[in-house]
């Protein structure tokens, strides 16, 4: 890595200050018994791993090929999740919205980072950055194109500020040209953003 | 609060800075921030909302410089040394104190295993019947009080409708403030973007979950 800018200055071989403070607190915490090790890395392992956007991905597909699923996922989402094995912090209490011809809803927390961990995993730093939480509130459709997305002027769009405990997953509209793909291969299509409200599925065909 | 981390609407941010292959933690330690934030939460001497509120009651312009793993770093040593854990000595020399015996009973990595899933609900059963109905149009408060509220500055005084009850919550402002849980009916309320932005303030609309306090009758 010492050689990722070119050069083999020696403070390139220094962790970065943040990290120098981490590792001091973490010592002290671990001293004092206050925290685990092993449950600091079960934690980190847990996010980079197993709780992520493909367990939305697969929530989202299983809606698109079972009309009685969609229907549960829109009458109780926390439970038509947990069907499904997703559960827990930061998705106690879980709504799904559904995208449609003339709707398109996008996810925000103004306030701080609120985001449905159990089938998005952490956010991304655009979601939890001033920029983002400052603007689409105001102004979605310039928002939204900053991430390629154009959407007709027909389309209301519906911004939800995650100000409680309450936490949004949206539903994308499903691709033309899938009609006969399986469920794990609806899966792989649908990414983080389409989840959050800042991109579309994308069907094979590129349509 | 009236505090710079009530973004929303503040006007003069630039683009966004979208790295489309961000990893989890991009950096080690903000994962490691990450888990012992939310272990040293595992011990019960502050909820979430007083988590929030410690972040929120960052100086303004280091809420603003730090990055979002920063912030939390900062909010747990805060929240470590006001309840008591760790003393400002302890976190200035990165050595316990000798004289105090290391504590029992850490969360493991099982315990982790067990309420991940389970997480805390925020949903509580009430008497009070709810106050409002969906299609009831009502108008928020203005500025409550000084501490931790879920109620954006942007949203204050406008007029907006309730399109769901969500069922009684525990309420933020009160439980930030170590006053208990008082919940109260939940609801989320839909506005005009001309109703929060003015004339010029497009064809969307902004949906936010509001309590009952903070909301009376419009109209």
């Amino acid at each position: 890595m010492a050689h990722e800018h070119g050069h083999d200055q020696p403070h390139t071989l220094l962790p970065s200050e943040p990290a120098l403070r981490v590792r001091a607190i973490e010592s002290l915490l671990v001293e004092k018994g206050l925290v685990d090790r092993e449950a600091i890395d079960e934690i980190v392992q847990l996010f980079s791993d197993e709780i992520g956007p493909r367990n939305g991905a697969r929530v989202v597909a299983r809606a698109w090929v079972d009309p009685d699923y969609r229907q549960r996922l829109l009458a109780d989402a926390t439970s038509a999740i947990a069907e499904l094995g997703f559960s827990g912090i930061q998705g106690e209490h879980m709504v799904a919205v559904e995208n449609a011809d003339a709707l398109h809803h996008v996810l925000v927390c103004t306030l701080c980072s609120c985001y449905p961990w159990p089938v998005l995993g952490v956010p991304p730093a655009w979601y939890k950055s001033s920029e983002y939480r400052a603007r689409v509130v105001r102004d979605p459709r310039g928002v939204l194109g900053e991430f390629g997305l154009v959407l007709d002027d027909d389309v209301e769009i519906v911004v939800w500020d995650s100000t409680a405990e309450i936490r949004y997953l949206v539903i994308p509209k499903r691709p033309e040209g899938t009609d006969g793909m399986s469920e794990d291969e609806l899966a792989a299509l649908v990414d983080r953003d389409s989840m959050i409200g800042t991109a579309v599925v994308v069907g094979p065909g590129g349509a | 609060m009236d505090g710079v981390h009530d973004l929303g609407g503040v006007e003069g941010f630039g683009p966004l800075r979208i790295d489309a292959d961000e990893a989890p933690f991009p950096h080690e330690w903000e994962g490691r921030v990450m888990a012992m934030r939310l272990l040293m939460g595992f011990w019960g001497a502050w909820n979430t909302d007083r988590g929030r509120h410690s972040i929120e009651r960052l100086p303004p312009v280091d809420y603003l410089s730090m990055t979002y793993y920063e912030k939390w770093l900062a909010s747990l040593v805060n929240l470590s040394v006001e309840t008591g854990f760790v003393t400002g000595d302890e976190v200035a020399t990165g050595t316990a104190d000798p004289g105090v015996d290391p504590v029992e009973g850490a969360p493991d990595a099982a315990v982790v295993r067990k309420v991940f899933p389970r997480g805390g609900p925020s949903l509580r059963a009430v008497d009070d019947p709810p106050r409002f109905r969906v299609g009831d149009a009502v108008r928020t408060r203005e500025h409550m009080h000084s501490g931790h509220t879920r109620l954006p500055g942007y949203a204050r005084g406008r007029v907006g409708e309730i399109t769901s009850d969500h069922g009684a919550h525990v309420l933020p402002d009160s439980n930030a403030a170590g006053e208990g849980e008082q919940p109260e009916h939940l609801y989320t309320v839909r506005f005009r973007a001309r109703e929060l932005w003015g004339d010029g303030g497009g064809d969307h609309a902004v949906h936010l979950d509001l309590w009952e306090s903070y909301l009376a009758p419009a109209g």
